[in-house]
């Protein structure tokens, strides 16, 4: 049988395990849970994982969509790892304002920030 | 419901789609409706604002007013013109109460993974009106009240 094809980009720079998403759709109800899914299995295989989400393809977002990283935040939290988003557009980091999640997520303008702050 | 008197819109002039009760369905409506903004010349960030409320009011449809049930269906009212639209969604579920919903934005609440859908969709749109039994929504974004 055929597997469903991956949503995430998973790269590894500097012992960080960068994901970028892989369409701009992907944040829409529908694959939602599978991104979840992915993302919970990629923090289960690496205790302590530092983990970067580049939202640089992403121009799109629900609240569906924040609630999955809320969850994914504290899994990666009670396993001792840390998770940074980067490259948010506008438009997005907007909706992180107005429910006030910017003060729960670490965003960095782009990658090669946040990359910094893993490795200081 | 009939269309609020203050979104200056008279229901005959809407247009009606009726779905079953699934996203994937009521992916139709929204994709017409997201059609008729660009034909009408609407920017980036006001498609981004009423795509966002959309898709919050179309999933709370599918998911809590009707529970999922694909033999239950959705009817979606809307109105595109070129400063305003109006789009009511009705699902046939029991409604709810949106005063009673906690403040995601409270300090105790903001690490909870849900319960942010509707304050977006008061956020991005310039009104929102629920019936009594709260199994309907109407939204308006009027670009020139909006400013």
């Amino acid at each position: 049988m055929e597997q469903p094809a991956s949503h995430l980009i998973i790269k590894r720079a500097e012992g960080v395990s960068v994901v970028e998403f892989a369409d701009r759709k992907i944040l829409e109800e529908l694959s939602i849970q599978e991104i979840g899914e992915e993302l919970e299995r990629l923090v289960e295989s690496e205790p302590g994982i530092k983990l970067l989400l580049n939202f640089r393809n992403v121009d799109h977002l629900s609240s569906a969509a924040l609630g999955m990283l809320i969850t994914l935040n504290k899994k990666i939290n009670e396993r001792s790892g840390s998770l940074k988003l980067s490259d948010i557009n506008r438009q997005i980091f907007e909706v992180f304002k107005i429910t006030r999640l910017n003060r729960v997520f670490d965003i960095h303008e782009n990658a090669e920030a946040a990359l910094n702050v893993f490795n200081a | 419901m009939r269309c609020p008197e203050d979104f200056g819109v008279a229901d005959s002039e809407l247009t009606e789609i009726v779905v079953p009760n699934t996203l994937r369905d009521a992916k139709t409506p929204e994709e017409r409706i997201l059609q008729d903004l660009q034909r009408n010349g609407y920017d980036e960030q006001a498609i981004f604002a009423i795509k966002l409320a959309l898709e919050e009011a179309l999933t709370n449809a599918v998911k809590h007013g009707n529970q999922n049930d694909p033999n239950r269906q959705l009817t979606i009212r809307f109105l595109v013109q070129p400063r305003q639209v109006v789009i009511a969604i009705r699902d046939e579920g029991v409604g709810f109460t949106p005063e009673l919903l906690p403040d995601p934005t409270a300090d105790e609440n903001l690490e909870l993974p849900n319960g942010r859908g509707i304050m977006l969709m008061f956020a991005y749109m310039t009104r929102i009106r629920f019936n009594d039994a709260g199994n309907e929504v109407w939204m308006l974004k009027d670009l020139d009240e909006d400013g």
